[in-house]
């Protein structure tokens, strides 16, 4: 185990974990903001409201995440049509592109997991709500969301952690997240057991980091929960 | 309709490696899962921190740092393991069965909580029944435990192989040549990486939606003769 | 337990393959750098560095077999790790790579180039703040990052990547190996780009790599590559892919 070599290269190997968490908060709240309305239209009675979202999820639950970063980054670019449009100086970043693309599968599994929980929010509480006269909109924003969020904390939480660990495919579109660094340091001093080794530690501190975090907040937002 | 310029044999048989890839995942995953679920239950202090410590780890990093890790460390411990129980020649891992390992490393850490709470759901009174019956504690565990425990398993087995199945395309980046791969070889003759990674991808949703189905079909069979509360 | 230890057996057993008979060399290539080495529709590996190969193996009268695709970045490591005896995958030779692994005698020279797209304001001398890109764990990226400084470099796993963002415009210059470009700038896909600047000569040359201390086979293929070139063989494989001599 060649230690010093691995202590050269920590600090790239933090920068490279840096940029990992940043995707990942940015493409969580992005998910997050697109998986709410996304997850009430799936828990509409509605057959059409229900099921024109479903292909989003469908899709990008259905297929791995290094087939929809490709599909996008490198598919996305062969029409003209993209490249001469507005969108360009975005799409052409691949920092954008990732970033898309990760809210976009995060939001869609995010949405999946809030549509089980509103659904699964007690009959109970809903008719309370009905019963006092709170329209359709207050019902949701006061008593449906907020439980379902609740319910749904340890899946969602499950699921950012997921989110980490996928991040780690961002290296595949030039970007240098953590395992692009790493993947870089190993072509030049062929040590791939220690700078894996290295990689992995890093990536169990920030997955356990975060656990103790969101167990801490699940806490607190179910204090009054029985 | 699509071009795919002569590819479709090879891309056909890149999604073929891919089924391959899966269910060898499956197999030593399921092995994993099980071994994993034993130790965390087991009444020995080692073999539950053995336990706990593989669903973390594995659990913590991701994916394709373990393949990577596998295909390039597995060959030194398994070479290791074999010269301590005498077996001297060289044994060689190609990148299927160090991908299948490493998928089957993962898929069993993950299993290994499904069947532990599969496993702990099971009745006590079955287990009483049993013990007053005279079982021995492995026939207890082989006859009344694990086919209770697979009914109850079965949704969160199901899920984890859709999560296999499209880690898969892990394998790709150590070149093994499942559906990626393939694809990336098509593009680079052809350059058009949107058709193929399109097509790619609605291949990869059919094999989902087979594996749905099949999922349906199998909690149904775990299910024939229980009673169920009203939906 | 017995059970799980059999199948895992079992399983381990199916990927045992026995010390491979002397005189067959498997030879590792990447699979991705055409018109060097690429994968054609029935998915076998083609191109210059397999034509060699095959040359050499027959001038040494042993059987070989190509093992492809592979990743490049991790191709040293197979090596070393005996997946294969030889890698002919239009490897540089370099004091990096030689504490890795020994070199033979070269088979061909390369100097690395700038490409970018025609009539573009891409100034070689003046490079901060551009997009540069190059495929990792090649001299071309070492040079990116070694000798160009302020710019967004961006590191591929294939060089079909690069192109493809090359293509597009991601990166507004490419710094590659200079014939594997050049069949590229010979593609539709490469039209309207061209080299700029001078090729930057690196004295590159490209060997066959093989695991240290294997001194038996280096010395095999050095003497195999002096007969094909002596004899007309490599006159001939070189003919097929360049019109100029690439030795």
């Amino acid at each position: 185990m060649n230690w010093e070599e691995i202590f050269i290269a920590l600090p790239k190997l933090l920068d490279g974990a840096l940029l990992t968490l940043e995707l990942v908060f940015i493409s969580c709240i992005i998910g997050f903001v697109i998986a709410i309305p996304v997850a009430l239209m799936r828990a509409s009675q509605n057959w059409w409201v229900s099921n024109i979202p479903l292909i989003y999820t469908f899709f990008f639950r259905g297929t791995p995440l290094l087939v929809q970063l490709f599909l996008f980054y490198y598919g996305a670019a062969q029409f003209d049509a993209v490249r001469d449009s507005i969108f360009w100086p975005v799409l052409r970043e691949a920092y954008w592109c990732a970033l898309i693309v990760f809210a976009l599968n995060t939001g869609a599994y995010t949405a999946e997991i809030f549509r089980g929980a509103i659904q699964a929010v007690p009959h109970g509480e809903v008719e309370a709500g009905i019963a006092i006269g709170m329209q359709k909109h207050t019902l949701y924003r006061r008593v449906v969301l907020p439980r379902a969020i609740r319910m749904a904390l340890p899946a969602y939480g499950n699921e950012i952690i997921l989110m980490l660990k996928s991040s780690a495919l961002a290296y595949t579109i030039t970007l240098f997240d953590l395992t692009g660094v790493t993947r870089t340091i190993i072509a030049r001093n062929y040590l791939a057991i220690e700078m894996y080794f290295t990689a992995g530690i890093i990536y169990l501190l920030m997955t356990f980091i975060f656990i103790q975090i969101w167990m801490r907040m699940e806490k607190h937002l179910l204090k009054f929960q029985n | 309709m699509i071009d795919l310029q002569g590819f479709g044999p090879q891309i056909a048989l890149g999604a073929w490696m891919t089924v391959q890839v899966a269910f060898g995942g499956l197999i030593v995953g399921l092995v994993f899962g099980l071994m994993g679920a034993a130790a965390k239950l087991s009444p020995y202090a080692v073999l539950r921190g053995v336990g706990q410590s593989y669903t973390t780890v594995v659990r913590g990093i991701p994916e394709i740092l373990v393949v990577l890790i596998v295909y390039f460390g597995g060959e030194d411990i398994v070479n290791r393991i074999a010269e301590s129980v005498g077996y001297d020649d060289y044994i060689e891992i190609n990148v299927f069965v160090a991908g299948v390992c490493a998928l089957g490393l993962s898929f069993g850490a993950y299993a290994t909580e499904v069947f532990r709470g599969a496993i702990q759901s099971v009745p006590v009174g079955q287990i009483e029944a049993a013990v007053a019956c005279g079982m021995q504690s492995h026939q207890i565990y082989w006859r009344i435990t694990l086919p209770q425990a697979m009914r109850l398993a079965i949704p969160g087995l199901g899920n984890l192989f859709q999560v296999l199945l499209k880690d898969t395309s892990l394998v790709s980046l150590i070149a093994l040549p499942e559906l990626m791969r393939t694809s990336q070889s098509a593009i680079q003759n052809t350059k058009e990486p949107f058709t193929f990674y399109f097509i790619a991808a609605l291949i990869y949703l059919g094999i989902t939606t087979v594996v749905l189905v099949g999922q349906i079909y199998a909690e149904r069979w775990a299910n024939r003769g229980v009673k169920r509360a009203s939906a | 337990m017995k059970k799980i230890a059999f199948a895992l057996a079992a399983v381990l057993g199916l990927s045992v393959s026995m010390a491979e008979a002397a005189d067959k060399i498997r030879i590792g290539t990447e699979g991705a750098y055409p018109p060097f080495n690429g994968i054609n529709k029935e998915g076998k590996a083609f191109g210059f560095d397999i034509d060699i190969a095959n040359a050499l193996c027959a001038q040494m009268k042993v059987e070989c077999e190509i093992v492809a695709p592979l990743d490049w970045d991790s191709i040293l490591i197979g090596l070393k790790k005996k997946k294969y005896d030889a890698v002919v995958a239009s490897m540089s030779i370099t004091e990096e790579r030689k504490k890795a692994v020994d070199f033979t005698e070269p088979y061909y020279s390369n100097n690395l180039t700038l490409v970018a797209k025609k009539g573009s304001s891409v100034d070689p001398k003046n490079l901060a703040g551009k997009a540069v890109g190059a495929q990792r764990a090649t001299i071309a990226a070492n040079y990116v990052t070694d000798e160009l400084k302020d710019v967004d470099a961006k590191l591929y796993d294939t060089q079909e990547n690069a192109y493809l963002d090359l293509a597009s415009g991601r990166i507004d210059l490419l710094v590659s190996d200079k014939l594997p470009a050049y069949d590229w700038l010979r593609s539709e896909q490469g039209q309207g780009f061209e080299f700029i600047g001078d090729a930057i000569d690196v004295n590159d040359k490209i060997g066959i790599a093989v695991r240290k201390k294997d001194d038996e086979l280096r010395e095999k293929f050095n003497a195999a590559i002096k007969a094909i070139v002596a004899n007309g063989t490599y006159a001939k494989i070189n003919e097929k892919y360049f019109p100029f001599s690439i030795y």
